[in-house]
């Protein structure tokens, strides 16, 4: 029996265009070999920009963007989808390969309903009836475990949560009983505690329904768990392509070894935390008209120490910060340095209050101004809190970038010109350039590559040591706050359910909450998702 | 009762019907404007420099004759109730008698009404599936050379004053070439088609005019859903082209086209003076230009209030059009 696809010798390029200039090719891909059996699945891992989407959508004979394949072969069945017209491919898309994207929130048309957009693609190709469409479109909600599957599809893509649309672009994806389903970062915009159940889910319904299926990641523990095979890629190129139970027991590159390793931060954690240097206390706050996002939250931060606020997104960690900061003034509640109580809104709050505390978001990009230098971006905060200009500022800044491991020549680059873990480097000085004490940190790494997110963490360390500066530090990353936390506090819908420090919150005995979002962080060896899901005891509220 | 639990019914009810609670308060903000827009014509019109009786009277104007027209008109009485009595009688559809030529300002707005109307609707006619359908065609041919045609002729259209553009009509196609009719005036009793047939120059000039400005939202609107994620889930589907257009696009590409028609199709209307002027064309602008060099204040007020009214009841329309186009606010979660 052949091979379902087989993937040979592909190429794939883009044409750029730089302003004033000629086009310029670039390759993106290059020499990528593979094949992929009926019913198996293959895990294609890398950084971003490694180029596993592009290979993941030649597949489906599509290129992204600017972006044209324009050598090898992609054949499915032995016939070769990059030779096709676009009327022989259309027949093959939606209906023999079908793909899974990241964002399945972006990715659904919110003019319509869900089940009449999951079952569109079977219509539209003639494979059944709409009433066998609705039938095995419900019993495919069913296995991923949505809620009335009967009824699910009714509802419009606005009207359920991230998890629940996930898991419906995968029935989308399976109602036309497609031989190939190309999964790109299917759970990576997912909290941890629902990721582990959209894992679980498409599993099932990969062995279910005897699917073959592409599955891209950057993340090499969640790929472990779904994969037969995996292929690591990097800048366009394999670097090794095995068994799982090979590559992630028996790497043989440094890459790859690279990437099973990549946590390699050891903190000790700090022994008095007793002193009181940041502290919220008693903090309830709630937005307008909205209900109540924080319930009686207390906790504090020493002097030269790391505080952990892990939990879900809609915990209310985020506007913890928001509070901490004055965005958001609360309802109740004080916030103290030192002892002092700070005003509880920014306005309130003096030049040199606000320079105390500093914060750094998750999206550097986001974060500054895409028509200002790096110069200007530091420079700001050294004019604005000491008064600096000129050369002096140069040096200024200059020194800050030299201190975030950046180097001569930046300062007239503007942000575009950074990579991902350069901006957040940069936002990182910008923070520093106004001497604070507290630098609130708001998922700085949750956007990075893995490899990226490591350097990040290790500098924010290092400048701990040197500066004696206090983190708080907003995460769902529970690896991360096992790496760099002194103190953790875990929230959970609005409320504080577990403080102190982390030998304590991450040991026995567990509430039920702590135990589940411990249990759903993807671990690097075979066989961990089955073991997870045997032992939860409640399950996550994103769901 | 405290202010919060006399609003609470009102939040209540706009969580459970977000669509009505939009529509109504939409509606609501539109009669504030109507009211905000009736006083600043009220006080606009009274600021305006000159006086009906001096103007009126030229050289014979002795103090007792302008003292005797201020008091027939009513002119002597508090600012205050000129305005009650005025807004009172505008409500009623009763716009007074024009001071110029003492008929009633209600049936002579109706008839210049009605022939500004008519010109609209045949401007609307042509320029908004013409727009619509370019919009299309640029983004089908977009960075190609029908899209970089279509939009180098439309901004040059848009570019000229409609006065200019008006003009180089009238010279090209009653001057060189004598085939249109001019000056466009219309009269009772003038058969449908000779109508059609005046009308051709000014309706050209107010198609060209607001084009571009629809043709190129419409073009941005389809090219921002075009690059939405969802238009990528439908190309992956197999779906063919005209389907994808129709069925994924088109739905969320509705709000701005309907927006920004309204606004243009506001201006058709409203904005029409100079074209109207240019083109001795029957119409509100026209009727409006000349009551202002009259200082004829009911008709200038009149004219004023409708065209507001007109403007605010598009924009209100394409609002609540938009509200309903939105599946968040139709289907609440």
């Amino acid at each position: 029996m052949p091979e379902l696809l087989e993937v040979k010798d592909l190429k794939i390029e883009a044409t750029s265009y730089p302003p004033g200039e000629d086009p310029v090719r670039i390759t993106i891909v290059e020499g990528i070999n593979f094949t992929l059996e009926r019913g198996k699945v293959l895990g294609l891992i890398g950084e971003s920009g490694a180029g596993k989407s592009t290979i993941g959508l030649s597949a489906l004979a599509y290129g992204r963007g600017g972006v044209e394949i324009t050598g090898g072969q992609a054949l499915l069945d032995g016939e070769d989808l990059l030779a096709m017209n676009r009327k022989e491919i259309r027949a093959i898309r939606g209906a023999k390969v079908c793909y899974v994207s990241q964002s399945a929130a972006a990715s659904f048309n919110p003019a319509h309903r869900i089940g009449d957009q999951v079952i569109e693609a079977s219509l539209r190709h003639k494979l059944m009836t709409k009433a066998e469409a609705r039938e095995r479109a419900a019993y495919l909600f069913d296995i991923l475990g949505l809620p009335e599957p009967e009824s699910f599809g009714k509802r419009y893509p606005h009207q359920v949560s991230g998890g629940q649309l996930q898991r419906a672009m995968t029935a989308m994806a399976l109602c036309s009983r497609p031989d190939l389903i190309v999964f790109d970062e299917p759970t990576t915009a997912l909290d941890v505690t629902t990721q582990i159940d959209v894992l679980a889910a498409i599993k099932l319904a990969i062995e279910k329904t005897e699917t073959a299926a592409l599955y891209i990641t950057h993340d090499l523990a969640v790929v472990a768990q779904v994969s037969d095979d995996i292929m690591v890629l990097r800048d366009g190129a394999m670097v090794e392509y095995g068994p799982t139970e090979q590559i992630i027991e028996q790497p043989e590159e440094d890459y790859t070894r690279a990437l099973v390793n990549v946590r390699s931060i050891k903190h000790q954690e700090a022994a008095d935390q007793k002193r009181k240097y940041f502290e919220m206390s008693g903090i309830h706050a709630a937005y307008i008209g909205g209900v109540k996002v924080l319930n009686d939250v207390s906790l504090h931060v020493p002097k030269g120490q790391t505080l952990a606020i892990v939990g879900e997104s809609g915990s209310g960690k985020s506007t913890l910060a928001r509070v901490a900061t004055g965005l958001l003034p609360p309802m109740a509640g004080e916030v103290r340095i030192e002892g002092e109580p700070l005003p509880a809104a920014l306005k309130q709050r003096s030049r040199d209050q606000l320079r105390r505390l500093q914060l750094i978001y998750q999206m550097a990009d986001t974060a500054m101004n895409p028509r200002q230098t790096v110069g200007q971006i530091i420079g700001r905060p050294l004019t604005f809190y000491e008064g600096v200009r000129g050369a002096e500022r140069d040096r200024r800044v200059q020194e800050l970038l030299d201190q975030i491991e950046m180097g001569e020549g930046y300062i007239d680059r503007y942000p575009a010109e950074l990579s991902g873990g350069q901006k957040q480097r940069v936002a990182i000085a910008r923070a520093l350039a106004a001497k604070p004490e507290i630098i609130i940190c708001d998922e700085p790494t949750s956007a990075l590559d893995p490899l990226v997110a490591d350097g990040i963490l290790h500098l924010l360390l290092d400048l701990q040591k040197k500066k004696g500066l206090s983190y708080i530090f907003i995460t769902h990353d529970i690896a991360i706050v096992r790496a760099i936390a002194d103190s953790v506090a875990v929230m959970y819908q609005g409320e504080l359910v577990r403080f102190g420090p982390k030998s304590e919150v991450l040991s026995p005995p567990f509430d039920d909450y702590t135990d589940l979002l411990l249990k759903s962080v993807p671990e690097m060896h075979l066989g961990w998702l089955e073991e997870v899901l045997a032992t939860r005891k409640i399950e996550s509220a994103g769901n | 009762m405290t202010p919060q639990s006399l609003f609470r019914p009102f939040v209540a009810f706009s969580r459970q019907f977000p669509l009505a609670a939009n529509i109504l308060r939409r509606l609501l903000l539109s009669f504030v404007l109507l009211w905000a827009v009736t006083v600043m014509i009220f006080i606009g019109v009274e600021a305006l420099p000159g006086d009906f009786a001096t103007t009126y009277l030229g050289q014979s104007a002795t103090p007792e004759a302008v003292a005797n027209i201020r008091s027939e008109l009513g002119l002597d009485q508090p600012l205050l109730t000129r305005y009650v009595t005025w807004l009172g009688d505008a409500v009623s559809g009763d716009f007074g008698n024009s001071w110029a030529s003492g008929q009633s300002v209600s049936e002579q707005i109706g008839k210049r009404l009605g022939n500004s109307l008519f010109l609209a609707f045949f401007a609307a006619l042509v320029a908004v599936p013409l727009s619509v359908g370019l919009g299309l065609l640029a983004v089908r041919y977009r960075n190609r050379i029908p899209d970089k045609i279509i939009n180098i002729l439309s901004l040059a259209a848009v570019s000229l004053p409609e006065f200019f553009v008006g003009y180089l009509l009238i010279m090209v196609f009653v001057v060189t070439f004598p085939t249109a009719i001019f000056p466009s005036t219309v009269y009772d009793g003038m058969d449908f088609l000779t109508r059609l047939e005046s009308i051709a120059l000014p309706v050209a000039t107010l198609v060209l005019v607001v084009l571009a400005h629809m043709m190129r939202m419409t073009r941005a609107a389809i090219i921002q859903v075009m690059s939405s994620a969802y238009m990528e889930t439908a190309e992956l589907k197999g779906l063919d082209g005209l389907r994808i257009i129709i069925k994924h696009a088109a739905p969320n590409a509705l709000a701005p086209i309907i927006n920004v028609v309204a606004l243009n199709l506001a201006y058709l209307i409203v904005g029409v003076v100079v074209v109207e002027v240019v083109f001795v064309y029957p119409g509100m602008g026209q009727y409006m230009v000349d009551a202002v060099t009259v200082r004829d204040l009911p008709v200038v007020q009149a004219c004023g209030l409708i065209f507001a009214t007109i403007y605010i009841a598009l924009n209100m329309t394409a609002d609540i059009l938009a509200i309903i186009a939105n599946p968040r606010l139709r289907h609440p979660r």
